[in-house]
């Protein structure tokens, strides 16, 4: 097993629960995670399809309003495991930090996922923000 | 109607690997003849020694620390200052033709747009480049090459060895006759090989421009970088048997052992197989297990696909003449960073700042309308000076944002314009594992810092005086008769060592 797991994090001026309305919105991540192009929720599984036009498919495991934790794992066969958790965490009225966390075996996919990750902050900061 | 400008990079490829420089696996009479007709550089040297900030030195004309790419997986953002566009807004058509890698490769999210010039041409210019076909090592991923090869000749994509293994990890599988890493025998054939398709691209290129126009035309070949799999038609230009084994290989376990010993620990964690500290070699590859033949194989590959290289830019040369551009062009040749090729026990490259990897071929033709006078040069330079030579060719300023100077014609010339130092950084940090080096070179001494990280304490260093020890085997760096000289070195090296922009631009993906 090679577990390659990789943390970013940003700050938001918006109160957590406006970008957790976002961020728990599952079938909504296409909006602002850029590089995927949509997204198709049924019950637990969703379908994300990347920039490149392949579909991933994931599990997703948590949705929870009251931690506002949604975690995922992407089941396509080349992962041995994955596991996806975006934190959004108050930090006052107006300002709040969103951690996205990606672990995954093999490692290099985890380099790979988390890049696009860091790209998705910035956009969800940017969209939020209103910038 | 100016001097046009053809820039020739191959990917990794060391100092000695084509006959002017001493090479004798190799047979490179395109290349040597440029050299005898224009000015040739014994000691220039990377500011980086992986390809992605080794190449956007090239293109800003600027440190590493100054552009900010510190590591594979960063990419130079697209606004970046860049030496084409300044060649562009004078009034030059611009190409870049092969490999240019200023963004990362692995990119399923498609969020880099050099990968999508394939599917969907370049409108306008890109980093100053008003033509962007790219190519990488093989028949796979995004790039223009690749479709090419799937659209015209699919029964070949899957003929390269596959680069990275199941895990997407850099492929350690052995192959040839010794089971040597990397070394494939590849069944495309030559007319198909990235290597002519170069050329044939960049023959394409410039056969669409008017007779009258500057061009600046980059013709970027992928190899001889590893995976060792040219063309297998090919193979019996040499045979792995009758090649020499390098002057840096030691012979024995134990004298590789002794000469690693000496130096910062992660050299021989590395060799023992231990550590794996960033991502340019296999990760499931033991250095120890390499055998004299083995190395004699991957040599031989090598020196193939350097011939390879010289007679396709051979075929450039020739449709340059029949166009009537011959006495106007200006040819520059040189690499983004060297290769171990045995030198230690060794393949690859990595943080490792020796010769092997810091010395590369640097040949500068200038145009024959200006008569020039050849030369050896034997100061300090670097790729860092490409851009402003770029601009200096065409009769244009160099801007203040370049931090090199226009290349010297000679020693006189390098003296008078106070080319008296090189620097080269390494940085990487990845899953836990940061290494950190700075390296100076002058007046025949190559001195590195190490910075801390995950084997160091930020004591350790390299220190080694050329003239006596040209394979860089004995470091000097504790011994206390040279501790002036390191002092001198040192102080030199943070007096001009840029500091590394901030924030840290974002690792992206692996490469």
């Amino acid at each position: 097993m090679t577990l390659g797991s990789i943390r970013h994090e940003i700050r938001i001026h918006r109160s957590a629960d406006d970008v957790w309305a976002r961020v728990g919105d599952a079938a909504g991540l296409h909006t602002w995670f850029p590089g995927i192009t949509n997204c198709q929720v049924d019950g637990k599984n969703r379908v994300i399809v990347l920039g490149s036009g392949a579909p991933l498919p994931e599990e997703i495991l948590v949705n929870d309003d009251s931690q506002r934790r949604f975690q995922y794992r992407i089941t396509a066969p080349m992962f041995v495991h994955h596991r996806g958790t975006i934190d959004v965490i108050a930090l006052g009225d107006q300002e709040c930090l969103v951690v996205y966390s990606t672990e995954a075996d093999p490692r290099t996919m985890a380099l790979t996922i988390a890049g696009g990750t860091a790209g998705a902050l910035d956009e969800l900061k940017r969209q939020m923000e209103g910038n | 109607m100016g001097r046009k400008i053809l820039f020739v990079t191959t990917d990794q490829q060391r100092y000695d690997a084509i006959g002017c420089n001493g090479g004798m696996v190799a047979r490179t009479p395109v290349i040597d003849a440029l050299a005898a007709q224009g000015h040739r550089y014994e000691r220039a040297q990377p500011q980086s020694v992986v390809c992605m900030p080794s190449r956007s030195t090239i293109i800003t004309g600027q440190h590493v620390s100054t552009h900010g790419v510190w590591m594979n997986g960063v990419a130079l953002p697209v606004d970046a200052p860049s030496v084409a566009q300044v060649l562009h807004d004078a009034g030059y058509r611009t190409a870049i033709i092969g490999k240019p890698h200023f963004e990362p490769f692995l990119d399923p999210f498609m969020r880099f747009v050099e990968n999508s010039f394939s599917r969907e041409p370049l409108v306008g210019t890109h980093r100053g480049f008003e033509h962007f076909e790219a190519a990488t090592h093989g028949g796979q991923g995004m790039l223009a090459y690749a479709r090419w090869l799937s659209e015209h000749h699919p029964e070949a994509v899957r003929m390269f060895y596959p680069v990275l293994d199941g895990t997407l990890e850099v492929n350690a599988m052995g192959g040839g006759e010794t089971g040597a890493p990397q070394v494939w025998e590849n069944d495309i054939p030559k007319d198909w090989y990235h290597t002519d398709w170069v050329a044939d691209r960049t023959i394409n290129w410039l056969d669409g421009l008017e007779g009258d126009e500057d061009w600046f035309c980059w013709m970027s070949f992928p190899d001889p970088h590893h995976p060792w799999d040219p063309p297998k038609s090919e193979l019996g230009r040499i045979d792995w048997r009758d090649v020499p084994l390098p002057e840096g290989y030691p012979q024995t376990a134990a004298e590789r052992e002794a000469i690693l010993d000496g130096k910062p620990r992660h050299w021989k964690a590395w060799y023992d197989g231990t550590l794996v500290s960033n991502y340019e070699a296999p990760a499931h590859w033991v250095p120890a297990t390499l055998t004299a033949d083995q190395v004699r194989e991957v040599n031989q590959r090598n020196a193939i696909e350097c011939e390879l290289i010289d007679e396709a830019l051979g075929r450039v040369l020739a449709a340059i003449e029949a166009k009537g551009w011959g006495d106007d062009v200006d040819i520059v040749f040189t690499t983004d960073h060297g290769e171990f090729q045995g030198d230690f026990g060794l393949l690859f490259k990595g943080p490792y700042h020796v010769d092997s990897l810091m010395r590369i071929p640097l040949v500068w033709r200038p145009a024959p309308s200006t008569a020039p006078a050849p030369s050896a040069v034997t100061r300090p330079v670097g790729l860092v000076d490409l851009a402003p030579t770029f601009c200096a060719i065409a009769g244009l300023p160099v801007p203040e944002w370049m931090e090199g100077k226009p290349l010297p014609v000679d020693d006189t010339d390098a003296d008078t314009r106070g080319f008296e130092r090189s620097l080269t950084e390494w940085d990487s940090d990845i899953f836990g594992v940061a290494v950190h080096l700075r390296t100076i070179t002058r007046d025949g001494w190559v001195c590195t810092a190490y910075q801390a990280g995950h084997s160091h304490d930020g004591t350790e260093g390299e220190l080694y005086r050329l003239a006596d020890d040209p394979l860089q085997q004995v470091n000097l760096w504790d011994d206390p008769g040279y501790a002036a000289i390191r002092s001198d070195l040192l102080a030199d090296l943070w007096d001009h060592q840029p500091a590394m922009r901030q924030p840290l631009r974002r690792v992206e993906a692996p490469v």
